[in-house]
């Protein structure tokens, strides 16, 4: 289970409301689902809220991430007509949400056993010498927060970190520190293997399905 | 080897496009309105015919399970839910189907929901995978455009819709009860069985829930037939093809389609180009996943990666995500940081698991230290005996056969690790 749900996170906004375009996606979202089955919308409804922070945190100074204040979990119980503490529930269940607020990039390092084998331990030691924080902290600027995360399912990427929505895969410590140093910048580092390769093919070409890389000019 | 002309994914790493277009020049989408035409008992008699197991984990014939559901609505709908929470350490395979070969995926889903009555499809990805959910949604809508889903989907006259429902960090919502608390709005927490979803599972209603694999392998084996299928791997309860992911200390890791039933070594030698050091410096290998126990190198020099060879030495197939492991490995800290995933990953409802997850990981760290007893490595065996087949699911279970297979096989290490500390302290 995660980390406890803090109900007294040291800031907490007065209101949420969705915003404009958030509102269409509300009514889009809740649709997807059966009449009167307006729970399952929830979890894309926390999913939204949290983008919206996100949204806003990238434009505050100093910046800050997506997470889910606990009004906003009080709208979406309003919105889809379930008691407040259901909403918690699910909030808390779910290692995605953030339930305090995160830095502008949060960095979910991968540790468990298929990216240990591959050093993670090496990526994790890049991270926290390179922002000089710690796990769960946030630089003072409100860039970055390190989360150590469980299997992402990018096992043979090992080792790889999930950067908000993107995952960077085939990592090493100074790949890892270079991707830091190009998000610090503002700029958007090229997503998925950092050594090049293409998705999960063999790094020293494909071992099947030869004659469709040629074709593709991958070989 | 298995022969490129065999291989059901071939475009599992991307070469072409994912696109409708590129999709149906590969063959997808082909005349299914033919194979809808000939009928739900055809195609479920198919299905059984082709000997296809379930591809998650779990490995129940894909035939029999679509079979369980109601032949007759009874006035409830029924829906098709694919598992596409892909968690299991080790195994990155249904990743790749979504990102490349979303219309498999698509066309597989109008068929089985086709042959269990189906109109609704809901795939519950996992939340990590933003860019894979996108992708589907964006072949989703390729597909409605082009009439292949909606109302008479491809031209079948049947009214097929498919959704994508988001996770957002929980392994546990893999297990299918919990992943349809999930899509309900709740927790996602295992139900107790029965009633089992083909009886009431979504809202209540029959559902059957399928691995992302064994979904997008149905339009490939209906249009070349269940014994093309059924005559490649190893014999029929272990047939077809399978996506393998080889993660850990090889030195080309990669996923890759081959035939049920490969010896590993082959495997590894000729997709991944060998153990790091060779094979002579291999140590072990978890063979399906991380609950499935880990093989030390004498199983591994002669092992065949299917079901039942697996499960003739003590573990499993699992869902394929193969980690292999070399002699510099601390392989007790290996299955230490399994038992912290577990410990993280447990919903919390069922005591032995809740309490026993976190027990053993912590007696685990003591073992990697070796501050611990020899007496203690015959309780740590017996409390994971207390956790397996105590729980309402096999989160449990899945948390106690790594450290077995720790004990069974690396015993030894184990005891030396807890003399070196000894010695060290005296």
């Amino acid at each position: 289970m995660k980390k406890p749900f803090e109900l007294h996170a040291d800031y907490q906004p007065e209101s949420f409301e969705f915003n404009k375009a958030g509102k269409k996606q509300v009514e889009k979202l809740v649709a997807l689902y059966p009449k009167g089955k307006q729970q399952s919308a929830v979890m894309p409804l926390l999913d939204l809220a949290q983008r919206q922070v996100a949204e806003e945190g990238a434009k505050a100074s100093p910046p800050y991430g997506g997470w889910i204040p606990r009004a906003a979990m009080d709208h979406i119980a309003e919105i889809l007509d379930m008691p407040e503490i259901k909403v918690y529930e699910v909030a808390s269940f779910y290692s995605m949400y953030n339930m305090a607020p995160v830095g502008k990039y949060l960095v979910q390092l991968c540790t468990t056993t298929p990216c240990w084998l591959c050093g993670s331990d090496d990526i994790v030691k890049a991270c926290t010498d390179h922002l000089g924080i710690g796990m769960n902290e946030t630089t003072k600027d409100g860039l970055f927060t390190l989360m150590e995360v469980e299997c992402l399912g990018a096992c043979v990427n090992a080792p790889m970190v999930q950067i908000n929505d993107d995952y960077y895969e085939d990592l090493t410590a100074d790949s890892m520190k270079e991707l830091l140093d190009v998000l610090a910048e503002g700029l958007k580092p090229k997503i998925g293997s950092q050594k090049g390769r293409k998705s999960s093919m063999a790094i020293t070409g494909p071992t099947s399905l030869e004659k469709e890389a040629k074709k593709a000019g991958v070989v | 080897m298995l022969s490129d002309s065999d291989r059901i994914f071939t475009n599992i790493y991307g070469f072409e496009g994912p696109d409708l277009k590129a999709a149906q020049k590969r063959g997808d989408w082909d005349k299914t309105k033919d194979i809808l035409k000939k009928g739900k008992e055809w195609i479920i008699e198919e299905m059984k015919s082709s000997g296809l197991r379930g591809r998650g984990g779990a490995g129940f014939p894909t035939g029999m399970k679509w079979s369980f559901m109601p032949k007759e609505s009874d006035g409830r709908p029924h829906y098709l839910v694919v598992n596409a929470d892909e968690s299991e350490p080790g195994t990155c395979k249904d990743r790749d189907i979504l990102r490349n070969e979303p219309h498999k995926l698509l066309e597989g889903c109008l068929i089985a929901g086709f042959a269990m009555g189906a109109h609704t499809a809901y795939i519950y990805v996992r939340g990590e995978y933003y860019n894979e959910n996108s992708a589907m949604w964006k072949a989703i809508e390729e597909a409605y455009d082009k009439g292949l889903l909606g109302k008479n989907a491809a031209g079948t006259g049947w009214d097929f819709d498919v959704i994508m429902h988001r996770g957002a960090g929980a392994y546990i919502c893999g297990e299918e009860t919990a992943l349809i608390e999930s899509i309900e709005g709740k927790k996602g927490q295992p139900r107790n069985k029965p009633p089992f979803p083909a009886m009431a599972g979504l809202y209540s209603c029959p559902t059957t829930v399928n691995n992302v694999e064994t979904i997008a392998v149905v339009p490939t084996i209906l249009r070349r037939g269940g014994s093309w299928f059924s005559a490649l791997g190893l014999n029929e309860r272990n047939a077809g093809t399978k996506l393998f992911c080889i993660s850990g200390h090889v030195n080309q890791p990669c996923n890759v389609e081959e035939e049920m039933g490969i010896p590993l070594k082959e495997l590894i030698e000729k997709h991944c180009g060998g153990v790091r050091g060779g094979w002579e410096n291999l140590k072990a290998v978890i063979p399906g996943g991380s609950s499935t126990p880990l093989m030390p190198k004498d199983v591994c020099d002669h092992i065949h990666m299917d079901f039942d060879s697996l499960k003739e030495v003590g573990t499993g197939l699992g869902t394929a995500g193969v980690i292999v492991m070399d002699q510099d490995t601390d392989v007790i800290q290996a299955i230490c940081r399994l038992s912290q995933f577990y410990m993280h990953e447990s919903c919390g409802q069922c005591t032995p698991c809740r309490e026993g997850a976190g027990w053993l990981w912590r007696v685990m760290k003591r073992m990697v230290a070796g501050n611990a007893t020899i007496d203690e490595i015959d309780m740590l065996y017996e409390v994971t005996k207390e956790i397996e087949g105590h729980t309402i699911c096999a989160l449990g279970d899945a948390a106690a056969w790594p450290v077995q297979g720790l004990i069974k096989h690396f015993r030894s290490e184990m005891e030396h690790r807890i003399v070196e500390y000894r010695k060290a302290a005296a």
